[in-house]
């Protein structure tokens, strides 16, 4: 393989890498941007909705096969389901610590992850759990380079996304609504909005690109474990911190720029790939030595 | 005699301990312009947000149309005719001058309607309707003032009530403001203002209160607040 196409197939391995990290990365930002919280279970939402997509797919795969049609219902299923999962946390754990400090809501946010990894260890007895999907490998060549056509629908999958969150954002009322109230909410509250609802609203969105990057990543890996949304939810944090947080398109580019980074550090000359982590969050710390906001962002997180 | 759209009886709210509003009485009449004067921190803007539901009252009576509105949550009180325009304009910075205006439409499910009442905005205001797609936070403070205004009146509002709308602006911008205002109450909006210019605010207003402390401390027709011994020494004095 020449250079050029190392280049080539490391840029197909981070921008999917990338689409993952900043599906999660959205919510993260997302629910930052409107009440402040750091919602550390946020990587556990992504882990649970893999599961949910699991057990769906088993349910429907009898009567849609095990390809693509059975994961796009699977798929749009399990984000609602997990985006009102989402919505009953925030209800159950967050409201009642709103007027908490700061801390606290922090602390709750680690023991809802904590519930929700232990829950799903204790269901799963600890064990890796095979994703029920027959996709093939086929797939387009360029030269060296070979990207199957799984890699290229999860990567166009999560640019639709994207843009129908863009969408919702900019051009709906309720998508105006969100983005007002990290602005101001008592002056929402004067212009007849209801802004308990928002934030609900907010957490189901969240959760449900989530769960899109749960079973996206159930369907690339092929297996699926109770502890994989820690280390994504570390890394979308990041990501969601390297572009801003509190900044929507900010978590597109940072994940995206993490999962990037990750890849191409796979390939540094003499240390090799278990490096890349190291590489990744190295790039991160100089970064915010130079600019503490985030690529996108305005405001700095508050140091706890 | 025309009706009384809001009437406040006997108002109490506290911040923790401190005991804000002490029995705050009065009343609004449909058409009128009110005004509340005293001086900083009398309790002014703490009766407002009791009254558009920012702040849950400890005490008291709040009716609007005749109904009551005591601890109603904000965005109810707005959909049912009255709207609240805070101190320090709390514009919603970052987002354009459209989209603050849209948001202020937020309790409307008619688009057409929506469109007029942005058009009659910008026309009352023609400097926001050249910038309506400029971020809002690049206003001056006048013209933040005139956004803050316009988007109480992206619906049909009965009663809106105006916190200091001339706090930090040069005296041509407050006449500006002040003929707005009593336009907006030839159209039919009645008016509850709150100054520390209580010359300007006498010179619109049909009647006053003055609040000292957390009370009502006098109250009469304007016009004769205007020449009292009193409120000359203590608000209108130069
Ligand atoms: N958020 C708050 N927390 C605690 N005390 C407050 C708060 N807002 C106002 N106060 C107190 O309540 C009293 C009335 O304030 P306010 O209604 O803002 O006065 P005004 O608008 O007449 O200047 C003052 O003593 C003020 O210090
Ligand atoms: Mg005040």
């Amino acid at each position: 393989m020449s250079t050029l196409d190392i280049i080539f197939q490391q840029l197909v391995n981070g921008l999917i890498l990338g689409s993952f990290y900043s599906l999660v990365a959205l919510g993260y930002s997302m629910v930052y941007g409107i009440i402040k919280l750091l919602n550390f279970a946020h990587g556990d939402i992504y882990m649970v909705g893999s599961f949910v997509g699991l057990i769906l797919l088993g349910l429907l795969s009898p009567f849609l096969g095990a390809g693509w049609a059975g994961i796009l219902v699977a798929m749009i299923i399990s984000m609602i389901l997990v985006g009102l999962l989402g919505v009953f946390i925030q209800r159950i754990a967050y409201v009642p610590m709103l007027s908490a400090p700061r801390l606290s809501i922090l602390i709750t946010a680690l023991a809802v992850s904590m519930v929700l990894y232990n829950f799903v260890m204790s269901m799963t007895s600890g064990e890796y759990k095979a994703f029920p999907v027959d996709l093939g490998y086929e797939g387009l060549e360029f030269g060296h380079v070979f990207i199957t056509y799984t890699q290229i629908i999860l990567v166009s999958s999560t640019a639709l996304l994207m843009t129908v969150l863009h969408f919702f954002i900019n051009k709906t009322m309720l998508g105006k609504a969100m983005r007002a109230i990290s602005i101001d909410q008592d002056a929402c509250r004067l212009m007849g909005i209801n802004v308990n609802s928002i934030i609900a609203l907010t957490f189901f969105v969240g959760s449900a690109l989530a769960c899109a990057a749960g079973v996206m990543a159930g369907v690339y890996y092929g297996s699926i474990h109770f502890f994989m949304g820690f280390l994504i939810g570390l890394k979308a944090f990041t990501a969601a911190v390297i572009g801003g947080i509190g900044s929507i398109p900010g978590a597109v580019l940072g994940g995206l720029i993490l999962g990037l980074l990750e890849s191409f550090g796979t390939q540094l000359p003499f240390i090799g790939s278990e490096w890349k982590d190291v590489f990744a969050f190295g790039i991160l710390i100089l970064l915010l030595l130079f600019k503490p906001t985030g690529l996108l962002g305005k405001t700095e997180i508050e140091r706890m | 005699m025309s009706e009384v759209i809001l009437k406040i009886t006997d108002l109490n709210a506290h911040y923790g301990h401190i005991h804000a509003l002490r029995g705050i009485s009065l009343e609004v009449k449909a058409g009128q312009i009110v005004t509340l004067l005293g001086a900083n921190g009398a309790g002014k803007s703490t009766t407002m947000k009791c009254i558009s539901g920012l702040l849950k009252p400890t005490g008291g009576k709040i009716e609007f149309l005749g109904e009551s509105i005591f601890g109603v949550s904000p965005h109810e009180i707005v959909k049912k005719g009255l709207i609240h325009v805070p101190e320090g304009r709390r514009i919603f910075k970052g987002m354009t001058i459209q989209e603050n205006l849209e948001l202020g439409s937020f309790t409307l499910k008619d688009d057409a309607e929506r469109k007029r009442r942005m058009e009659y905005v910008y026309e009352l205001f023609p400097v926001l309707g050249e910038r309506r797609h400029r971020d809002s936070g690049m206003l001056s403070g006048g013209e933040q003032q005139m956004l803050a205004m316009g988007r109480a009146l992206m619906v049909g509002q009965k009663l809106v009530l105006l916190d200091e709308p001339s706090m930090g602006l040069a005296p041509f911008l407050v006449k500006n403001i002040m003929k707005v205002v009593k336009q907006l109450n030839q159209e039919g909006i009645t008016i509850l203002l709150v100054e520390q210019n209580a010359k300007m605010a006498l010179e619109v207003a049909d009647y006053g209160y003055v609040v000292e402390t957390g009370a009502i401390v006098m109250h009469d027709a304007a016009q004769i607040l205007k020449s009292d011994e009193r409120i000359i020494n203590a608000y209108l004095g130069e």
